[in-house]
């Protein structure tokens, strides 16, 4: 550690005010504070310090990505060689999802932080560190062949249009990774839904090449219940073998690279919320309002599957889980007040609900809910604030 | 003729083509922009409609703007329009049926078109014909050029083609390419006008809002 600082210290003269490298200062200035504690502190005005900041708090947020992460990556390997019907150790089954997922994320940071920092550059702030989160948020909520180049171009657009636009990290009113996925599905929708995209059945660099088992298909579960002719679906996993709650909750089916596992996703959720980077409250209200939707579904919905499908599983198979814990909880999106976390999350909740079970072209309504009471937080957060006004007026008038 | 090319009529000709452009600078016509320019000839034809219907009922509105009462001037500039926009409707239907397909509607809506009324009441209610002409060609033109634009984009990236010719080549989809299905929904014609609207003030400092 100390080396690194004392190398840091050394190039540091270059960047600084008729230092050779002065253009690149914002690019320094990002690694110096990424590594180290600023040890400077503001001087004028009244400020709160508080130990973490937003770099910190990025850095939280990897952290309990990383479950789901390997998880994924795990996952992806395991449904490739089950549907190439072949027997490999733990290892191997990982080393070939690793090198599946790599790229993915090489592309997504790669994109994302070259426009941040070309945009820090022109305007002359300081690089800000928001996409650290997003960048790793964006393979995860997409299926594992997706192609590189569409992940560029998603994230690209997501960059420039959901967030520098709006004037950078902090200001966007949408969640950048979710307008990336978004993107993608309605510019790109053979490559993001039905059936022949959640398994990776080629091999990745050579590795686990072989042919399709008999039996095999790559449907994810809500793409089954969507499809279902019958008010009863019976879940079958990629080779066909009959699956049901417990699965989804391990998550060894196919689906999105880092949302199949909730329980990955809980253990994100665990370290999230002991280190109270992210709100219970609206953590536990998407649950709460996802499963009273699906419940009330569940009794008086259409006779379809979707309408049908159990309230519980509604909640560990899809995004579901992961939008609720990573993506609802974005705290920039969100609503800000402590009763509009309560409303914003149980009507992200229901309504992923409502679009999985009334709109047959979209089997998963997670994506869509998130963006949509994205636009909703502010006005929430209006009202909520303009009642306790009116409350307190109310009671300074009466006294 | 020196009298027909005056600084005056040039400045009203010109400036709808950039500083005071219908779409980009004062906002009208958005609907139509995002309805009609999925595709490159579609957005040709309803920019030329647009261009004659607002240049003619410029003429007519300019050469009885003296006699038109006061208080039922907008019903006699609706009549007028939508004279017109029924002469296009029915030549287009006659020599190009596929395309007044194509527009459906949006032909008849442009009764409803804001460039239109805005012209009328702004402009011809007060000016010469001469001139009203030259203002509606100008702001034809300056509606026009915005919907081939965002067309060209919309087309290129939405279906890889122009005009209905394929110009990206089969190996570059056999390369893995492939076309942009939210190019052909109506948001992406939003996002294509603000990118025109943010180059156009980026370039015009006096245009940007304090």
């Amino acid at each position: 550690m100390n080396a690194l600082k004392k190398l840091v210290d050394k190039v540091k003269p270059n960047f600084q005010k008729g230092g050779k490298l002065e253009k690149f200062h914002s690019v320094f200035d990002g690694f110096e504070t990424f590594l180290f504690v600023p040890n400077t502190t503001s001087k004028h005005g009244t400020h709160i310090h508080d130990a973490i900041d937003s770099k910190r708090t990025m850095v939280m947020v990897i952290i309990a990505l990383l479950p789901a992460l390997f998880f994924g990556m795990y996952n992806t390997g395991y449904q490739h060689f089950l549907a190439i019907g072949q027997q490999v150790s733990f290892i191997d089954t990982f080393i070939y999802g690793f090198l599946s997922v790599l790229p993915l994320i090489i592309v997504a940071y790669g994109v994302g932080l070259g426009i941040e920092f070309i945009v820090a550059q022109i305007k002359g702030h300081e690089i800000q560190e928001g996409f650290l989160v997003s960048g790793m948020l964006i393979p995860l909520i997409i299926p594992i062949d997706t192609p590189l180049w569409m992940v560029a171009v998603a994230t690209a657009f997501a960059v420039i249009f959901a967030k520098e636009v709006f004037g950078g990290t902090g200001m966007n009113i949408f969640n950048v990774a979710l307008v990336t996925r978004a993107f993608l599905f309605f510019a790109y929708p053979t490559f993001m839904s039905g059936d022949t995209v959640w398994v990776r059945t080629a091999d990745t660099f050579g590795i686990g090449s072989g042919t399709i088992v008999d039996g095999y298909s790559g449907a994810t579960v809500l793409g089954q219940v969507a499809t279902a002719a019958t008010e009863q679906v019976k879940l079958l996993n990629t080779i066909g073998n009959p699956i049901g709650f417990i699965d989804g909750f391990l998550g060894f089916i196919p689906g999105s690279i880092g949302e199949t596992s909730t329980l990955a996703i809980l253990i994100g959720a665990f370290i999230l919320l002991i280190t109270r980077i992210a709100s219970w409250k609206t953590m536990f209200s998407v649950f709460a309002g996802g499963a009273l939707m699906a419940l009330i579904f569940n009794m008086w919905g259409p006779d379809t599957a979707a309408a049908h499908f159990p309230w519980y599983n509604h909640l560990v198979f899809g995004g579901f889980a992961f939008g609720a814990v990573f993506m609802a909880t974005d705290p920039v999106t969100s609503a800000r007040t402590e009763t509009g976390k309560w409303i914003y999350g149980a009507l992200i909740g229901a309504m992923a609900i409502i679009i999985r079970v009334l709109n047959p072209g979209y089997p998963e309504g997670m994506m869509l809910a998130i963006l949509l009471m994205n636009i909703f937080a502010p006005l929430i957060d209006y009202y909520v604030v303009d009642a306790n006004i009116k409350r307190r007026l109310k009671r300074a008038k009466t006294n | 003729m020196s009298k027909l090319i005056s600084e005056k009529t040039k400045e009203v000709f010109l400036g709808p083509l950039s500083k005071n452009n219908p779409i980009t600078v004062q906002v009208l016509g958005i609907c139509s922009a995002l309805a009609v320019t999925s595709k490159l000839e579609p957005a040709l034809v309803m920019g030329i409609s647009v261009t004659i219907i607002v240049a003619f009922s410029n003429v007519i509105i300019s050469l009885i703007r003296n006699t038109i009462p006061n208080r039922i001037r907008i019903i006699v500039q609706l009549v007028v329009v939508a004279a017109l926009v029924t002469v296009v409707s029915e030549i287009l239907k006659a020599y190009a049926y596929d395309v007044s397909v194509q527009l459906s509607v949006y032909i008849g809506l442009i009764i409803t078109n804001c460039i239109l009324m805005g012209r009328l009441e702004a402009f011809a209610m007060s000016n010469k014909p001469w001139e009203s002409f030259v203002d509606g060609l100008g702001n034809g033109f300056g509606y026009a050029w915005i919907l081939v634009a965002v067309a060209f984009v919309r087309e290129l990236l939405g279906s890889g083609s122009l005009l209905g010719f394929k110009v990206i080549p089969q190996s570059v989809y056999d390369a893995g390419y492939m076309n942009n299905g939210l190019m052909m929904m109506p948001p992406m014609a939003l996002i294509i006008v603000a990118c025109i609207i943010w180059i156009h003030r980026a370039r015009n400092k006096d245009l940007q809002e304090k």
